[in-house]
């Protein structure tokens, strides 16, 4: 059975990492959870895209957003990186996840035949 | 939705979007008694006795009640055809508590599914969430509570990724365990 105790191991190794990384400017992805998110596979959705920014070591803000009226649509991200346009992704598979984080997050492009909507920055 | 675990990811939304600061999720296996109970309580805003007449009904919700949804009838449904039932108790200011109840071994009744991947959602996407998750198999008991996590954390976030990974194999472990 793992013990609590590691927990503060982890912490101190974690708190050293946080340190090296900037706190604004970072990308922020908002996962759709209605239940018509988490009927359309909203959870699956997530794991993978953790586990994809997690593999390539990315500093990014993971939100949850609730049902926006396009439950037809879902399960659907928002992806927004600084100073840029929201961008909402719909009717996802779990390998969209991959080409999203490559093409968007990292390199800056807007995976067209994925994205549904855009919204003005703030 | 083909898992519970998912209506119970679905419910604890409701609570969520209620303001709870503290979840309370405790699924029971029974298998001798051939019951299987979830139960889910927290401490948000609650609802009027108005409210709760009509959250259970999936053709009154409107729009503007829209933080509760077909979730909860979807969830009610699915208890019934399993020969069990749905209650919900609910206080304004005070909280809410839904109680599900199912044939263990009914035909319809669909799997518990991933509950390590519904508790990983809740805690990625509400770091400031407290949950206490009690999960028995006949008399068995696993816990699991995030305020003795945050005890050792010292202020360092419960989504960081590698207290999310540990958190994801202690769960495992744990409920791995529960079954023997």
């Amino acid at each position: 059975m793992k013990s609590l105790e590691e927990l503060k191991k982890l912490r101190e190794k974690a708190q050293k990492e946080l340190q090296a990384r900037k706190t604004e400017n970072k990308a922020k992805v908002t996962v759709g959870m209605g239940t018509c998110g988490i009927a359309a596979g909203a959870r699956a959705l997530l794991k993978e895209l953790m586990a994809e920014i997690n593999r390539r070591n990315l500093d990014v803000i993971i939100t949850q957003t609730g049902c926006i009226g396009m439950c037809e649509k879902e399960p659907l991200i928002d992806v927004e990186l600084p100073g840029e346009d929201r961008i909402t992704y719909g009717n996802l598979k779990a390998e969209d996840i991959v080409k999203i984080v490559v093409e968007h997050i990292v390199n800056g492009n807007i995976v067209e035949d994925l994205a549904i909507a855009r919204a003005d920055k703030e | 939705m083909r898992e519970l675990s998912l209506h119970i990811l679905d419910i604890i939304q409701n609570s969520i979007a209620a303001q709870a600061s503290l979840i309370k999720l405790s699924i029971d296996e029974e298998i001798e008694e051939d019951i299987l109970g979830i139960k889910i309580s927290d401490d948000g805003c609650g609802m009027s006795e108005e409210m709760k007449e009509k959250v259970l009904d999936p053709f009154v919700t409107s729009r503007k009640t829209r933080k509760v949804g077909l979730g909860l009838s979807l969830f009610k449904a699915i208890a019934e055809a399993c020969e069990g039932d749905l209650e919900l108790d609910s206080k304004l200011d005070q909280g809410t508590e839904v109680v599900a109840q199912f044939k263990y071994s009914h035909i319809d009744r669909p799997p518990l599914g991933d509950m390590v991947g519904t508790i990983i959602t809740l805690l990625a996407l509400n770091p400031n969430l407290d949950l206490i998750y009690i999960h028995s198999v006949d008399g068995q008991e696993f816990s699991f509570n995030t305020r003795l996590i945050r005890d050792e954390l010292g202020g360092l976030a419960i989504n960081n990724q590698e207290i999310l990974s540990w958190i994801d194999n202690y769960l495992t472990e744990g409920l791995k365990e529960l079954r023997g």
